[in-house]
Order: structure tokens, then sequence, then C-alpha cells
């Protein structure tokens, strides 16, 4: 049964498509990585997913219900960038992925008290213990990474969205982090889609790649047309790279 | 080397700063001192000495008939109602600027409107404030408040559009409503802001301050600079001048302090 229903997206933005007729469904604890050229709509896809954007046409189902029109609980992000509040502590941040759901955005008392011990279990777990009480501006940028990943999953999302979530990182530290993601992906279940520019991590960490391309090329005005999903790859065994094609529907045809 | 990696050491540093001070002080003296050497009872330019007896006198001294010192008396008048102007349009500047920063319907209704009211030059409407409102103290504050408030909303508006659109999208993937995303992500961060702002805006503050009192008013620095400008009086006008400077820097170095202490999260300097 499939959780994650993409039907037939199209997403221009003026009168230029990014992406159009993407069609794919994604099974409910599934790992897909997103790779394709710069600028190909990689991060446009993930904003629809998460209903930041709404898509020209077409449109996005998770778990049947009816496309979301904003982003909510169901959806966690992780950005390249801003993603944990500069103003908040490394503990405040965590506390907000449960609070932020309250009337006031805080927890009082003995809840408070019961969310702090949580987030400091967490802050163990991605090892950010000894730095709990320091803004994120003294963080690195792995460590920062690290708390926006940890924040996220406080809010217990049923899809978490990573958009070049290592992008930044040294490869030890991007190691790591690769041990941190797939150790909490077998703790939680959770889907994931995330979207990086290194197709070796992409094929170590999913289950499956998407690869967006554009299928149709006019050499005189290179924007004419948007990208599309061109392979879906099979990454289970292994994470080996050149693994059978399950789709073969987008190829880019020679003339 | 070149100049623009050419830094001065600390003790040097010290010495250009103080240097312009000095400068300015010794051209005084000596522009005094040659006017009253020419005309002892010159008015102009009084000695630095005369300056000081007469600061000591104004500050120490109280006032034959009401029996008050009109110095502190003034003082006080004027930071009231600076305080309160002020005050008040921080405070309105950072709802309306979060309002419309932050919900589009209240932008698209308010921006324009708030573009074209900062336009107009409030000193202008201060006949206008006089008749409506008085020559009481709700008058002079009035004028600040249209002097400051929409510099202010327009400010801390682009300020709160200014943050990234992620954070606010990532707060919504954690169940904010746009309540707690104004007060948990925009206020916080915008405090800061609203200092820097207030900071700016201390300078045209005391500009309106002071050209409401000098028009109409009975107790205040501007009040009283315009009543003995009649006797010129210069060495009443430059103690009250001088005060009301060391007033304003310690105001803004104030505000400085306080942003760097209450916000440790801001790395830059404010
Ligand atoms: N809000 C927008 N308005 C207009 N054009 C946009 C907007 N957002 C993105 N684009 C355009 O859409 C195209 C795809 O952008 P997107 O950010 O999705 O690319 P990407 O695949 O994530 O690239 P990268 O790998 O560099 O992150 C870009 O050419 C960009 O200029
Ligand atoms: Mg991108």
């Amino acid at each position: 049964m499939s959780f994650v229903t993409v039907d037939n997206i199209f997403q221009s933005y003026g009168n230029r498509p990014i992406i159009e007729r993407v069609n794919t469904t994604i099974d409910e604890g599934e790992f897909i990585s997103i790779v394709g050229a710069s600028g190909c709509g990689k991060s446009t896809f993930l904003r629809l997913l998460l209903a930041q954007e709404t898509p020209t046409r077409g449109e996005i189902r998770i778990d049947g219900k009816p496309p979301a029109k904003e982003p909510g609980l169901d959806r966690g992000v992780v950005f390249q960038r801003y993603s944990v509040f500069p103003h908040m502590t490394v503990r405040e941040n965590v506390v907000a992925g449960e609070c932020f759901r309250r009337p006031w955005g805080r927890f009082f008392g003995t809840e408070r008290k019961a969310a702090l011990g949580r987030a400091d279990e967490t802050l163990a777990r991605i090892g950010l213990d000894h730095v709990a009480d320091q803004y994120p501006a003294t963080l690195s940028g792995g460590m920062q990474q690290r708390l926006a990943i940890g924040q996220a999953l406080a809010a217990k999302p049923r899809v978490l969205l990573l958009d070049e979530p290592f992008g930044a990182l040294d490869p030890g530290t991007r190691l790591s982090m690769h041990d941190f993601l797939t150790e909490l992906r077998a703790e939680t279940g959770m889907t994931v889609f995330m979207v990086t520019h290194d197709l070796e991590e992409g094929f170590k960490l999913g289950d499956r790649v998407l690869v967006f391309d554009k299928p149709r090329w006019d050499p005189t005005d290179p924007n004419a047309y948007g990208a599309t999903i061109t392979y879906d790859f099979d990454a289970r065994d292994g994470g080996i790279p050149f693994q059978k094609i399950k789709e073969e529907t987008n190829v880019l045809q020679p003339a | 080397m070149r100049l623009i990696n050419q830094k001065p050491g600390v003790a040097f540093a010290a010495f250009l700063t103080a240097l312009p001070f000095a400068l300015a002080l010794i051209a005084y003296a000596i522009g005094s001192d040659i006017r009253l050497s020419a005309n002892p009872s010159d008015k102009l330019l009084p000695a630095p000495s005369t300056i000081l007896s007469t600061a000591e006198r104004l500050l120490t001294e109280p006032d034959k008939r009401s029996e008050q010192i009109l110095f502190w008396k003034d003082t006080w008048a004027s930071l009231v109602r600076l305080l309160l102007g002020v005050g008040i349009s921080a405070f309105l500047g950072t709802v309306v600027g979060l309002l419309i920063g932050l919900l589009p319907h209240v932008r698209s209704t308010l921006a324009g409107f708030v573009a074209v009211l900062s336009m107009i030059p409030p000193l202008a409407l201060l006949p206008i404030l006089f008749i409506v409102f008085g020559l009481g103290e709700l008058s002079k504050v009035v004028l600040i408040i249209i002097g400051i408030l929409p510099f202010l909303i327009r400010d801390l508006s682009s300020r709160v559009l200014e943050i990234p659109r992620e954070m606010i999208v990532k707060a919504e993937t954690l169940g904010a409503t746009s309540w707690v995303i104004a007060i948990r992500v925009a206020l916080p961060q915008l405090m800061p802001r609203l200092i820097q702002a207030v900071r700016l805006s201390l300078g045209p503050a005391w500009l309106f301050l002071i050209a409401a009192e000098a028009i109409a008013a009975d107790q205040g620095l501007g009040y009283r600079i315009f009543l003995v400008r009649r006797y010129l009086a210069m060495d009443v006008i430059l103690t009250y001048v001088i005060w009301i400077t060391a007033l304003a820097f310690v105001m803004d170095w104030g505000l400085r302090v306080l942003s760097r202490k209450a916000f440790p999260w801001t790395e830059s300097t404010l």
C-alpha cells in the first residue's frame, strides 16, 4: 500500500516550467535519495512534498489524505541552512520540537521539566550534550545539522525531508552523520526523502534513488521544458551503485 | 602596506579618539579668548570658565520664585516626554512591524499606507497637533510618536521579512500556529533589531521634542534654551546643549550595552 502518492505533478514559476509530469509512489518507511543536476528542481520537489508550495498541476497525497495546504506536524524538514533557531540554546531548540504545537509555544512546570529531561536524552544520543547550553552560532556546521535533525525528530514526523543536509560537512563528519541517520531510521521507521549531490551517499543510505533530469531538451530554449524523474534505481542491495533500473519510463531517447 | 590595513595601536587609538574633542575645545577657547579680549562684555562665546560656573549655578541653585532647581525640573520633564514618546513608538512599532512582516493581508493593507505616512514631515503637523491635542504634554509625546513611528514600523517590518523563510517553515513543521511563530520565532529575533532601530530614532526623537518644547511649553530642556535665547545667555544655552548631548550619548550607549548583554546569541556587532 503506497504511503506517499505523487500524482502527475507540474510546477512552474511564471511561465517557466521547473518540474513536469512527476509520478511516483513511495511505501511507508522507505528512504528515498534524490539526485540531479544543480537547478533542476530537487528543492522545488521537496517544497511541494512539504506543502510549502502548491503545484500548478497534480497533487501529492500522504497516507491517502487530501493534499496538505501548508506545512504541518506530519512532515519534518532539515534545510541546508537556517534549520535551527539562533535565539534558543541547543537544549531549547530540541524542546521546541515538542512545545511549538502548544498554545503559547512553551511548556510550563512539570511538563517543562520532563521535556528538558527528554531533550537531554536526545542530546546525549546525537552527541551534543556537552554544548546543551550554548547557542547554535557557536556550533560547527555538522553539529548544527545534527541539532536540526534532532529537533525535527523530536516532533515525531511521519515523513522527514532533508535538503542536502550534509552538503557542507567534511567527509569524516559526513560518515558519522550517515551512521546517526541510519540508526534513527531503524528506530523510528519513518519515511525519508533526502536530496544530495553525492551519488555514493545517495546509494548508501537510500532504498531508492530518484534521478531528476530533463527528458526533453529544446536546444534553442533550454528553459522550455521542466525536469522529471528519469531514473528510479533500487538501491537496496548493499548500496552499491549501478543497480537494476526499476522504471524506464522517462529515459532520454536520442532523436 | 595598504592604508586599509594600517591599524593604530591601543594607546594611539585612544589618543586619536580624544584628538578631535581636544581640538574643538582648544578652538573654542581661542575663539572665545579673542572675542573677549576685544570686548569683555561679549556674550557670543563665553569663556569655558564662565560656562563651568554657570553650569554649577544651574545645577545647584534653586530658582528664587519657584524654589526648585529648574535644571533638574527641565530635565525630568523632557525625559518623561521623550521616554513616553519613544517607548510607545517602540511598542507600537514592534506590534505593527510583526503584523506587517508576518501576515500578508496586513502587509497588503498597511505597507503602502505606512510608506506614504513616513513621507509626511512631522514638524509640518505640529500646528495641527497643538490644535487637536492642546498645548499640554500629549501633543509633545504625539509629535515624537508621529515623527519616529513610521520609521520604526518600516524598519521592523522589513527585519521580520528578513527572517529566512526556512526558519518560519521549520516552525510550521513543528506545529506552531501563526501566534506561536510570532512570539517564539519572530519576536525574539526582532528584539535586538528593535534596540538598534530605537538607537537610530533617538536623534529624531530629541529633535521633535526640542522643537515642540521650543514652541509651546512651560518647562523642559528645549523650552529653557529658547527662553534664555532672548537674553543671549549663551552660557546657559551651551550648558543645556552639552547636557542634552550627554543624555543622548548615555542612552545610546546604554542601549548598545543592553543589546549585547541581553542577546548573547547575536554574534554580529549591533
Ligand atoms: N520561488 C521561485 N521563483 C522563481 N524561480 C524559482 C523559485 N524557486 C526556484 N526557482 C528556480 O527553479 C529552478 C530549480 O530550483 P531548485 O532550487 O529546485 O533547484 P535544485 O535542484 O534544488 O538545485 P540545487 O542542486 O542547486 O539546490 C532554479 O532554476 C530556480 O532559479
Ligand atoms: Mg536545492
